[in-house]
């Protein structure tokens, strides 16, 4: 028997090496690569939470925007809230989706701690957010003006991820 | 051929029947809540620390469980539930693999190793069997008439004590 | 605080530093011996061994120490303790994460190198040597792995808390107390057949002796590793309250792994032993059982993987594992790589002979670790490739599994009964056809039996299992000629070989039975009520509440009935554990040999009445007893008396098989 094939489980060994030392070295290894990039916004039909008109899709349309799904049950929305709340102040264009939640606690928290949506749909069931592939709040997708997704975050927003996030969405139209 | 598949794993993976609260989507005949059940356990619950939807009590691990019923009662085949979740959370909330190329080394690695592990078998013996039948070198007829002698002296020894 | 409790922490660490200094004189001294051929130096081996065991295991007593005096200034207790804990718990919360359990890893390293520095009287001291260092090496990196990164004793200082954190309520219980040791003892364990393995390779002497040595240090980390693996099932059926027994989870499948390849070497070793055939083989798979071990403990700690058992991740932890990994398994298969023997060992074998049926084990055995190696691994893989993230779940798991284990009971019956170097196919099929008949004929009659309804899987299992069994029964009572009084005589390994197979069928019964006819019902019921469900009927008496020692629940009461007759009194609670809030489902089990009627509590709903998930699961015990059968069949057959015989003169001079002197030199 040839010497140099007594060398393959070390060879296949090296390789499973290199593949766990670039697994160790990812971040953020709990996160769903989403499957609706570049696929348009999907269809709702629901109600605003501070004016109770309908609102769906469509009224998403025109200028690009971040679609931020939040609830007050969640800790870490309240945690990215004053980030947003600086944003908007920029002029980004912030559209809420509150996630299976209470329409009064939701509009009371508004009040409370600063209001940076342009409007938010109130999705108590969690309906429009199995649609979107939520499956933890706050999750924030990057949307152009013609209603197309074109990339999603999981997690809170913040000035360090906000710096990774700013070209692609201003490369957006 | 997916059907042998299917077949084997309905053998032993309704290792769970049991769904969390599954008092809330009762069905008419037996097979849908078999179908039901095992639709639970191949979908994975996006949040967990590897759960499926039968086990979990995550929110949206029950958002998934009613979905999947409602979808069962509108008629949707197992295909068309599954392929729904998948449309909207990607390949990970499926516990059975697609089928692609990139999952193919995973579907048929088994098999390709065992007919290469056979294979090596076979091959080995083969060569064994050329190598056995050699006659002894010189070297080797030396060493075994050194041990014969050996042998006759001490067994010789053994005779007159 | 007095004291003792002050010091002990720090008598802990000392321990360890101290078991590291000499875990690295040991890694060197007797090798030094070895060259040098000095015998003086290669004596150190044993103590040094012995040391490093007592220090060890001082450091764990006083990490235990620490737990049950409530010293919340040590990290590691303030986080996994609390003082309303009991004392039972608090014990073995000291292997409850990560940095206690690996000080029980290293401990039990520690442990198996006192009991080689022992039992080893009959081998050559140079074995001993070698084998002590190697495993002395392995002790250095994985304490210096806990002192480094993982240490237990860090305290909380000046000012510690009062009160801990608690240890999580999933642990809180007798699956804690006897899975962990009993798994690692396995899975350290199978370092001694990995040291033999490399210090056969070093000494380029690869016989039927070193075969003869290695085999039972390799059955009994193999029993623990039987034993762990099938508590950790029995544990998490009963603990996590929806009935399911495995999961195909990454860290499940870490221990299967090298269970899998320890058995393809134990059987490996037979032949090595008897005919001193596969020795390059073999040796391969002591490395690679020992490496499955090795990367078991990667996966779980480095947070590389998802799962519910896996500890607390830290990419600094998963670094240095890697790193121990790297040098452990690839510095093992780089001197597999340079010194085994290229040269074919000299023996013949027929196609059909007892060689082939454990040529076809080992086979069978290294696809199904492999591809369980590949199913756990394939997500990462696709997604370090940035190709996205996928699952491979049970239903994969399965179809990959059930054909091999198909093929493997097929064989189990065959190669008890086969003979060494040659048989025929005439007879074997003479002999074993009316263990065949049988087996088919009771195979398909239990479907039939049980629901009057026809299924495949049933009768292919049942017959399997049966076939296993009845070949085994079979090839005994041909052996004792009939008669029970030989039995004994045909001797005690036999008997064990015999004893394990048969553990086999036992489980292959077991698992065909409760993965086809378990039934679930899940129904909402409030006290009064009652449910009819599989033959039996569920009263639900009343529900009330309980104060634990450190939780409050919700209890129900339910008597079962089977007719007339009460069969037990089910009181099934939902948990709260004060401490961290978790809620945590107790389920209720009556059990007999046949079937386990499980009773769990879901959610509560409207007017005291809850959401209950009534199972009964036939067989189900069966599953876990093969797996005794299976190490008590272990225990008998390491009781051997040829592994406790005196070391013979003539093996002291030149290796006599398949080594030429070329490679002896090397």
């Amino acid at each position: 028997m040839n010497r140099a094939l007594l060398f393959i489980p070390l060879g296949i060994f090296i390789a499973m090496g290199v593949l766990f030392w670039v697994g160790l070295g990812k971040e953020n290894k709990d996160v769903l690569p989403s499957p609706l990039i570049d696929q348009p916004f999907p269809e709702f039909a629901a109600k605003a939470l501070e004016s109770g008109t309908g609102v769906s899709a469509e009224s998403l349309l025109g200028q690009p925007m971040l679609v931020n799904i939040w609830a007050t049950w969640c800790p870490t929305c309240k945690a990215e809230h004053e980030f947003l709340n600086t944003l908007a102040a920029d002029g980004i264009r912030i559209i809420g989706i509150n996630y299976k939640d209470d329409d009064f606690k939701a509009r009371q928290w508004l009040t409370a701690y600063g209001n940076p949506y342009e409007f938010n749909v109130s999705d108590p069931d969690g309906k429009l957010g199995l649609d979107l592939g939520v499956y933890g709040a706050p999750e924030t997708f990057l949307v152009d003006s013609q209603g197309i997704i074109r990339a999603k975050h999981v997690g809170d927003l913040n000035p360090r991820v906000w710096k990774k996030l700013k070209p692609r969405f201003e490369a957006m139209q | 051929m997916k059907t042998a598949f299917f077949v084997f794993s309905l053998v032993f993976s309704s290792l769970s029947l049991a769904v969390v609260e599954g008092h809330k989507y009762p069905f008419d005949n037996q097979q849908d809540t078999e179908r039901f059940n095992q639709l639970a356990e191949d979908l994975r619950c996006p949040k967990c620390q590897n759960q499926n939807l039968a086990d979990s009590n995550a929110p949206v691990a029950r958002d998934m469980r009613d979905k999947v019923y409602e979808l069962m009662q509108q008629g949707k085949t197992d295909d068309e539930v599954v392929g729904y979740m998948v449309d909207r959370y990607g390949d990970f909330v499926r516990y059975n693999p697609p089928m692609r190329a990139e999952t193919f080394l995973l579907w048929f690695g088994p098999a390709i190793l065992f007919v290469f592990g056979l294979i090596l078998l076979i091959g080995i013996r083969r060569s064994s069997k050329n190598t056995s039948n050699q006659p002894l070198t010189a070297e080797e007829k030396a060493k075994l008439e050194q041990l014969k002698n050996a042998a006759q002296r001490s067994s010789e020894k053994g005779q007159k004590s | 605080m007095n004291s003792l409790q002050a010091i002990a922490p720090e008598f802990g660490q000392l321990a360890l530093i101290l078991a590291l200094v000499l875990a690295a004189f040991q890694s060197v001294v007797p090798l030094l011996g070895v060259q040098s051929r000095r015998e003086w130096l290669m004596a150190y081996a044993r103590p040094l061994a012995t040391g490093q065991a007592v220090f060890l295991l001082a450091s764990l007593l006083a990490l235990t120490y620490s737990f049950v005096v409530d010293d919340f200034s040590v990290a590691y207790v303030a986080a996994n303790s609390n003082t309303a804990l009991p004392t039972a718990y608090k014990i073995s919360a000291v292997w409850g994460a990560h940095e206690g359990s690996l000080l029980l890893w290293v401990a039990m390293l520690g442990c198996w190198g006192l009991a080689v520095a022992w039992f080893s009287q009959s081998l050559p001291l140079e074995m001993v040597a070698r084998v002590l260092s190697i495993m002395g090496m392995i002790s250095v990196g994985f304490i210096l792995f806990t002192v480094e990164t993982s240490n237990p004793f860090s305290r909380i200082l000046p000012s510690p808390p009062a009160e801990g954190g608690d240890l999580n309520p999933l642990l809180q219980d007798f699956g804690l107390i006897v899975h962990p040791p009993t798994l690692y003892m396995g899975y350290v364990g199978l370092s001694v057949a990995f040291a033999f393995a490399l210090a056969a390779l070093m000494g380029g002497r690869l016989d039927a002796a070193w075969a003869r040595w290695s085999r039972p240090w390799t059955v009994a980390a193999w029993i623990f590793l039987t034993l762990g693996i099938a508590l950790g099932s029995w544990w998490a059926y009963y603990e996590l309250g929806w009935g399911g027994w495995w999961f195909w989870d990454p860290v499940e499948n870490a221990s299967l792994m090298p269970w899998l390849v320890a058995t393809a070497l134990l059987h490996s070793l037979a032949v090595t032993e008897k005919r001193g055939l596969f020795k390059s083989w073999t040796v391969l798979l002591a490395i690679f059982a020992f490496s499955l071990s090795l990367l078991g403990t990667f996966l779980v700690r480095s947070g590389v993987l998802t799962s519910v058992h896996a500890f607390a991740s830290d990419p600094e932890r998963g670094v240095f594992v890697l790193a121990l990994l790297g040098i452990c398994v690839g510095g093992s298969l780089l001197l597999y790589a340079l010194k085994a023997p290229t040269v074919a060992s000299v023996g013949r074998y027929d196609w059909i002979s007892r060689e082939s049926a454990l040529l076809g084990n080992n086979l069978v055995l290294l696809v199904a670790a492999l591809a369980v190696l590949l199913g756990t691994l394939y997500p990462l893989i696709i997604d370090f490739l940035g190709m996205g993230k996928i699952s491979v779940g049970a239903a994969w798991f399965n179809t990959m599994f059930v054909p091999l284990a198909v093929l493997l009971s097929f064989f189990i019956g065959l190669g008890a009964m086969s003979r060494w170097k040659s048989d025929s196919p005439k007879r074997l099929s003479k002999e074993l056809m009316a263990a065949f008949v049988l087996s088919v004929i009771l195979g398909f009659a239990t479907p039939i039996i049980k629901t009057s309804e026809m299924n495949w899987q049933v009768v292919l299992g049942m017959t399997l299992g049966i076939w296993v069994i009845a070949a085994s029964t079979w090839d005994v009572w041909k052996k004792s000629r009939g008669q029970l009084s030989r039995i004994p005589k045909l001797g005690i390994s036999y008997l064990g070989m015999i004893v394990a197979h048969i553990g086999v069928g036992i489980s292959v019964i077991g698992v065909t039975m409760v993965a086809n006819y378990s039934v679930e019902k899940s129904v909402k019921m409030a006290p009064g009520e009652s449910a009819e469900f599989a033959g039996y009927r569920f009263e639900f008496v009343e529900s009330g509440h309980i104060e634990g020692p450190n939780y409050s629940s919700e209890a129900t009461r339910f008597e079962v009935y089977d007719g007339d007759t009460l069969i037990n009194v089910m009181t099934p609670e939902k948990r709260r554990y004060t401490a961290r809030g978790t809620v945590m489902t107790e389920a209720e089990i009556d059990v007999n040999l046949w079937r386990d009627v499980y009773v769990s509590m879901g959610e509560p709903l409207n007017d005291g009445a809850w959401g209950m998930r009534l199972q009964v699961k036939p067989f189900m015990r069966w599953v876990w007893l093969g797996a005794i059968f299976m190490s008590l069949g272990g225990l008998m057959a390491m009781l051997d008396k040829r592994y406790r015989r005196k070391q013979d003169v003539a093996v002291k001079a030149q290796p006599v098989s398949g080594v030429t002197a070329q490679e002896q030199q090397a």
